[in-house]
């Protein structure tokens, strides 16, 4: 990967393929007579079995392309592919395959739902990927393991800490095992050593191929990956990798110390 | 995802809110209820009544005074213009149809009875001294009245089984005086219970020559005028027979029914009624319809957020459609199924007052109807659900 990251990124894959990729991509709100333009003309390709961070502050359009890209909305001009299938013209059941096969999705405010517990909200898209029920339990399980909840399997999300309710939703985003997982500020949430254990479990997870976008406006989260994508009023401004990548397992022990500090 | 999934997705969603989805099942169930029981009810009334026509036997004829067989409005049943028919009409046909068929003038009202200091009031039945042979009835003790009572006037009594237990218990009241509408009366006979019938209870009533009968009530006029053909083949002839003698006198206005024809009159008027309090059962069950369709309604935009995580793991717009028809479904027919319930245990308590019959059809037309009405009512809602946008869903609050 060059260090200067061109925004036509094709040539930023190098040998890689690339798993998602946006061209042209622009988004338009119509709120009554005024026409916001939340994307404004947005190219990104996102490399097979990478760490990226879509960054920027608020009202930059990075959760608009988040979305685009995760298929849950559709650009207005602009096209999206994954892992090369053009999928801008689908209709909302195939996208929906698509988003369950191929994408897992991580929250801000985690969006479990309530009342089922952890076990099943992890097997939920397994559910709609019409996967039977003991290989869906067994799955789900692994995946729950995986981030380190295998004792929590029955517990309803109300009775999990605000962490590791982020874990049940990073499993429930796994449990397919999808090319590619969207983390929305995925540690907005949270209190600073549940983040940290947050971010080392999506690295541990991009270490093991998955690719992983993080949404975020925080610098010091947006470190974790190994390149920055920065948006600002709905154009990419810079596409840049990270000189001093940060690695959650290993600040761990720091921001222990300091939580504990501030807490005595 | 199947369908089983669906429906454990649905039984989830409606246990997470017991008391809602209780309420809910509630107007189903009332509705159903009320199905099941009123067609009970009349189902019941109408095999009674044919049971206690067919009791008398199949070679009746009743004469009613006014014109009943242009069909309903036609005539009128008995207005007041109409002329009735008296003791002499009846004595008339007997001479004209010969006297191997039975004629009975027949008069009913109220009577107010006394033995000592116990008074009740009850029905009389009068007619003359063929009564006993075309209505049946058998004597448990005594006699019936003759027809030199019947000529004569004499004041003599037979009792139902009701009255001879209320004013004699444990006695025989052959021959004891009994007070009616303050005359004194002899009681010549008593009868075994017969059970409800057409005219009432039968039980609670008693038997008197009907030139007696006319005095009490004070008219001359007779309500009816009934007919034993000796075969049931001669009915149809003497149907004709009898519009031959009553013409002249009457023209129109009288009608003759044979008892299939009696029969068919009141299975029509009681299937009607039935059908009619099946219809106002109805209403009430989609009522519980539409009660449904609000909760459902509530339901998909309280659950927007969840329809939208839903979607976004990957959910279809079938996948959301069915969750949420299930939902109603579920509603619907569980309420059913315990409406069928409280209906048929309904209708067995009811039988003490009423005769009540749980049907088969009526049990499948509420059951399939309240079904009906969970998938009508909640494919609106179960749509709206599955259109929603993935991620307006996802930002509702």
């Amino acid at each position: 990967m060059s260090e200067t990251g061109g925004i036509l990124s094709a040539k930023a894959c190098d040998d890689a393929r690339v798993v998602l990729e946006a061209r042209g991509v622009t988004k338009t709100y119509h709120l009554g007579e005024v026409d916001v333009h939340a994307l404004r003309g947005v190219d990104l390709s996102i490399c097979d079995g990478r760490m990226l961070s879509l960054m920027g502050p608020s009202g930059s359009g990075k959760s608009t392309l988040m979305h685009i890209i995760g298929l849950l909305d559709r650009p207005s001009e602009g096209s999206v592919s994954v892992e090369g299938e053009e999928v801008s013209q689908m209709a909302p059941n195939e996208l929906a395959a698509v988003r369950n096969r191929r994408i897992g999705f991580v929250f801000q405010s985690f969006n479990l739902l309530s009342r089922t517990s952890a076990l099943a909200n992890v097997e939920l898209p397994l559910v709609y990927s019409g996967v039977s029920g003991s290989e869906r339990s067994r799955r789900a399980r692994a995946a729950l393991e995986r981030v380190g909840l295998g004792d929590r399997l029955g517990h309803l999300p109300n009775q999990l800490s605000g962490g590791q309710q982020q874990r049940v939703a990073i499993a429930r985003a796994l449990v397919t095992e999808p090319s590619i997982v969207l983390a929305d500020e995925p540690t907005g949430n949270l209190d600073s050593v549940s983040g940290v254990d947050v971010m080392t479990i999506l690295q541990e997870l991009n270490t093991h191929g998955i690719t992983v976008v993080l949404v975020t406006h925080d610098d010091t989260t947006a470190r974790h990956a190994e390149r920055i994508v920065r948006l600002r009023d709905g154009l990419v401004v810079s596409d840049e990798a990270v000189a001093d990548r940060i690695w959650a397992a290993e600040r761990r022990d720091a921001v222990v110390e300091e939580a504990g500090g501030v807490q005595a | 995802m199947n369908l089983v999934e669906s429906m454990r997705i649905a039984l989830r969603a409606l246990n997470a809110n017991k008391v809602r989805s209780a309420l809910t099942m509630l107007g189903v169930i009332i509705g159903v209820a009320a199905v099941i029981l009123l067609v009970a009810i009349g189902t019941g009334v109408q095999d009674e009544i044919t049971g206690s026509i067919e009791g008398l036997g199949s070679n009746l004829i009743f004469i009613f005074a006014g014109n009943f067989e242009e069909g309903p409005g036609g005539g009128g049943p008995g207005g007041i213009s109409t002329r009735q028919f008296s003791i002499e009409d009846a004595e008339l046909l007997q001479r004209r149809l010969g006297s191997e068929h039975a004629v009975v003038p027949v008069i009913q009202g109220p009577l107010s009875l006394r033995v000592g200091n116990r008074t009740m009031r009850t029905t009389v039945a009068a007619g003359n001294e063929n009564a006993g042979e075309v209505f049946g009835g058998d004597y448990l003790g005594g006699r019936g009245y003759r027809r030199s009572e019947v000529s004569a006037g004499a004041r003599v009594i037979v009792l139902g089984a009701t009255v001879r237990d209320r004013l004699f218990p444990n006695q025989d009241p052959v021959g004891e005086t009994i007070s009616v509408n303050g005359q004194r009366f002899t009681v010549i006979g008593h009868v075994a219970a017969q059970g409800g019938s057409l005219t009432g209870d039968q039980d609670n009533q008693v038997y008197m020559p009907i030139t007696v009968a006319q005095r009490l009530i004070g008219t001359t006029d007779v309500g009816l005028i009934a007919v034993k053909a000796a075969t049931p083949d001669d009915v149809e002839v003497l149907q004709r027979r009898i519009r031959q003698v009553l013409s002249p006198r009457f023209g129109d206005e009288f009608s003759v029914f044979s008892q299939e024809q009696t029969l068919g009159i009141f299975q029509q008027i009681l299937g009607t009624l039935t059908f009619m309090l099946a219809g106002i059962a109805g209403i009430s069950l989609l009522v519980g319809g539409i009660g449904i369709m609000n909760i459902m309604l509530v339901s998909v935009s309280e659950r927007t957020r969840e329809i939208g995580i839903r979607k976004a793991v990957g959910a279809r717009t079938y996948d959301i459609m069915s969750q949420f028809v299930i939902e109603a479904v579920t509603l619907s027919v569980a309420g059913g199924a315990v409406g069928i319930a409280i209906g048929a245990a309904g209708a067995r308590v009811l039988t003490q007052w009423v005769p009540t019959e749980v049907t088969a059809w009526a049990v499948a037309l509420a059951f399939t109807f309240s079904a009906g009405v969970g998938i009508f009512f909640g494919v609106y809602p179960a749509y709206k659900a599955s259109r929603l946008d993935p991620i307006e869903a996802l930002r509702y609050e």
